[in-house]
């Protein structure tokens, strides 16, 4: 059948499954625009900035594994998308970016909204494509969903000329199968690699488990927890691992790394067997990788063969689908217990949570960790939380406890602020039935509040605690241990939020005492539209452990014990510090 | 050390603009990149020398193996190959040393092109250290301009048929073969 490109556009979305597109019209994408009221069975989302589209998609690929579709016109469109497409390539979440681009015969010449839009996002998406010809469009499409979710998982972006979506040609769905010969992402790693693994595993005494993203990517929930339980191995988990096993399994240590707490990075610098499943060894998760896990070797299950021995050298690299190379191994491995290595870690979290922010007296000042615990509690630990970029975010994964793969939403490996509001949006979209929840920082949420006016047009039910210090937290936390609280450029002034959400016509609250917290949630919760709740909190309060930037993983700057005087936390830094070269 | 990798890549626009950026990306240092035809239509052949160790080339060949348009990736540097550079250079030679330069190219089986009142034109072909001492010993006459391809590697030997790419059917599993289309890339 004959199609123009901008209608084909529409047909290849719907025959990929899409439901809910994220975009913003403007001139090189008009055509395309024009023809989707043809196809009133995708609901089109319109967005406030193109950033936000990006983040929508990126949001409801997360929190439902399809891929997430945002659009754009050419020029400045296309650019306000930059952020949100390296948030999505970073964090290997699946979108597809359709930007409109000037007609073919003026590329080059630096027409109006012109942009070099493929060169530009070259580096930060796993392909793109500049389409020229109507007759492009299906096998572009099928290709670009094909490898937005395959192997490891990223954006793609689709560039359309004006007139490849003004002229017409066949639309042929079944003819314009994928032709991708050198793309790959069902590679295998060789059997003698996995005997290897094996009989580290078997052997091993000290073992740790470090769970990513890759672990609910590829649906591995089961075969961790398996894994896990058969071989009697503590679980550690990446930002972006949480959820991938239960907070409450009995294995599970709980987050490593910058913020993780201390009995989890000690167990990881103890250990003898590192099992890396699907996650990358960022430099937020190793610290100083010339003293990263010095007795340990290392197995690393990863899809993508580049990130075998890039940041951390390995003993076995498996590459493969986490889940199939779990399977495969799960039969091999032998059944253990590691009783005195899982009581030495026990041991170890006793020390820690004398230090705990849970166990501070109650002095009647609202504190954020109390706020984010309280509200994971009256949620019931059943919402998806959707958090921005900061002490909330780092609080947010210490005090939740996520019991549910996908639970969590959050931009870690771009540590994009202003992720929050606009990927919630899009986790509602994918999951409309659930509760969502918006935890942002008061900088964060300025970002990309102007979503709020997308949340009220679209009459959905979201709700935002923005945690309000009154400062950019983590970045005065980092004044405040290594600039001599030198506070450049961190207060930070935020309007009325409360009146800011009425003028969105949405419900505005603001909570200043801890004693307010639970009969404010609970309207929230009631409440049938999006409500925004304003969260006063303690203003210089600070994210414990810390392991600061390029220090060893087990160097933590730990939270004062409750007796200790103020001083206690400058000690603490300055005894890190003389570890460390900076 | 130098490593060479020879890429086979699909023949499409912007392909290279993706190997190289992607080089700079990762902090490679690009010391030598050519590019041309091959026998089979649609696919291009790249040789590719970067200065790095051994852990820095595997990053290397595992990142080109990313890029969608990369067919296959050889490192020959420790291959029993053949490795060439091509030279054009423009030396001074009036009557007084014609002779001398001719029979330097000569000895470095260099042939003259081009013979002008002033100057010869000399092409070279061979590995790079050869042309870099025939550079050498011409220097004294006057280069007065020199243009250089950059190397171009293939294995020795019978593996020819290994050194293709993989022919590749159909790439998403149960989808339709589609008969109309070679996929022989």
């Amino acid at each position: 059948m004959k199609r123009t490109g901008a209608q084909m556009i529409w047909e290849c979305l719907l025959r990929e499954g899409v439901e809910t597109v994220f975009g913003y019209p403007g001139g090189a994408i008009l055509p395309a625009y024009d023809a989707m009221l043809e196809y009133p069975s995708i609901h089109h989302v319109l967005v406030r900035h193109e950033q936000g589209a990006t983040h929508m998609a990126d949001g409801y690929a997360r929190a439902s594994g399809r891929v997430g579709v945002a659009i754009a016109t050419s020029g400045p469109g296309a650019t306000n998308m930059v952020t949100g497409i390296a948030t999505a390539m970073l964090d290997s979440s699946p979108i597809v970016c359709i930007t409109g681009q000037v007609g073919s015969k003026l590329i080059g010449s630096d027409a109006f909204q012109e942009t070099d839009v493929t060169g530009v996002t070259l580096p930060i998406t796993k392909h793109n494509y500049l389409v020229t010809r109507a007759e492009d469009i299906p096998r572009t499409f099928r290709e670009a969903f094909y490898i937005a979710q395959s192997g490891r998982p990223g954006p793609v972006l689709i560039d359309i000329t004006k007139d490849a979506q003004q002229s017409t040609a066949e639309f042929d769905w079944e003819a314009a199968a994928p032709r991708l010969p050198g793309y790959r992402p069902d590679l295998r790693a060789l059997p003698s690699e996995y005997q290897r693994a094996v009989e580290l595993i078997n052997t091993a005494q000290r073992p740790v488990i470090l769970a990513g993203h890759g672990v609910l990517i590829s649906g591995a929930m089961r075969q961790l927890a398996e894994f896990a339980e058969k071989t009697s191995t503590p679980v550690a988990l990446t930002l972006l691992g949480l959820g991938g096993l239960p907070a409450s399994h009995a294995l599970n240590l709980g987050m490593m790394g910058m913020h993780g707490e201390a009995w989890v990075n000690n167990a990881i610098q103890e250990a003898d067997l590192l099992l890396a499943f699907g996650m990358r060894f960022d430099d937020r998760v190793t610290g100083n990788l010339k003293t990263y896990a010095p007795f340990a070797r290392k197995i690393h299950i990863e899809i993508d063969p580049s990130e075998l021995n890039k940041n951390v050298k390995v003993d076995v690299g498996l590459v493969g689908d986490l889940r199939e190379v779990l399977d495969e191994l799960l039969p091999e491995v032998a059944q253990n217990e590691h009783a005195d290595w899982l009581a030495h870690i026990d041991e170890m979290k006793g020390d820690s949570a004398v230090r705990d922010i849970q166990n501070l007296p109650d002095s009647g000042q609202l504190f954020a960790a109390h706020v984010i615990n309280d509200l994971w509690r009256l949620t019931n630990g059943e919402a998806i939380v959707v958090t921005d970029v900061g002490q909330h975010q780092m609080w947010e994964a210490q005090y939740w406890k996520h019991e549910q793969p996908r639970s969590l939403i959050t931009s870690a490996g771009l540590g994009t602020m202003g992720f929050a509001l606009p990927a919630a949006v899009g986790a509602k979209f994918a999951c409309p039935d659930q509760e969502v929840w918006v935890i942002a920082g008061d900088g964060g949420f300025q970002m990309t509040m102007a979503e709020l006016a997308t949340i009220a047009q679209e009459k959905i039910k979201i709700n935002v605690a923005i945690i309000n210090n009154g400062y950019l937290g983590m970045v005065r936390q980092w004044q405040e241990f290594f600039y001599e609280r030198r506070y450049a450029a961190t207060p930070l002034f935020s309007p009325d939020f409360v009146k800011l959400t009425e003028a969105f016509g949405l419900k505005g609250m603001l909570v200043t005492e801890r004693g307010q917290v639970k009969s404010a949630v609970d309207e929230a919760r009631a409440h049938p539209g999006t409500v925004v709740m304003e969260f006063r909190v303690e203003q210089e309060d600070t994210v414990f452990p810390m392991v600061p930037a390029g220090a060893d993983l087990n160097a933590m700057i730990r939270r004062p014990k409750p007796e200790a005087e103020v001083t206690a936390v400058q000690t603490e830094v300055a005894a890190v510090q003389t570890e460390v070269e900076w | 050390m130098q490593h060479t990798f020879v890429a086979y890549v699909e023949d499409k626009p912007g392909v290279l603009n993706r190997v190289a950026s992607l080089f700079r990306r990762r902090g490679f240092n690009i010391e030598s990149l050519t590019v041309g035809h091959t026998d089979q239509a649609g696919v291009s052949r790249m040789t590719i020398v970067v200065d790095t160790d051994e852990f820095g080339a595997r990053r290397a060949e595992a990142n080109l193996y990313k890029l969608v348009n990369v067919l296959r990736v050889e490192d020959v540097t420790n291959q029993a190959s053949v490795v060439r550079d091509l030279a054009l250079i423009k030396v001074a030679a009036d009557g007084n040393n014609r002779t001398h330069v001719m029979q330097l190219a000569d000895v470095f089986r260099a042939r003259v092109v081009d013979v002008a009142n002033e100057t010869l034109i000399l092409e070279i072909t061979g590995t790079v250290d050869k042309i870099d001492s025939l550079v050498d010993v011409l220097r004294p006459y006057g280069i007065i301009e020199m243009v250089r391809t950059g190397i171009v590697a293939m294995r020795r030997g019978s593996a020819a048929a290994d050194n293709r790419p993989p022919r590749v059917a159909a790439q998403v599993p149960g989808e339709p073969a589609d008969a109309a289309v070679s996929y022989s890339v």
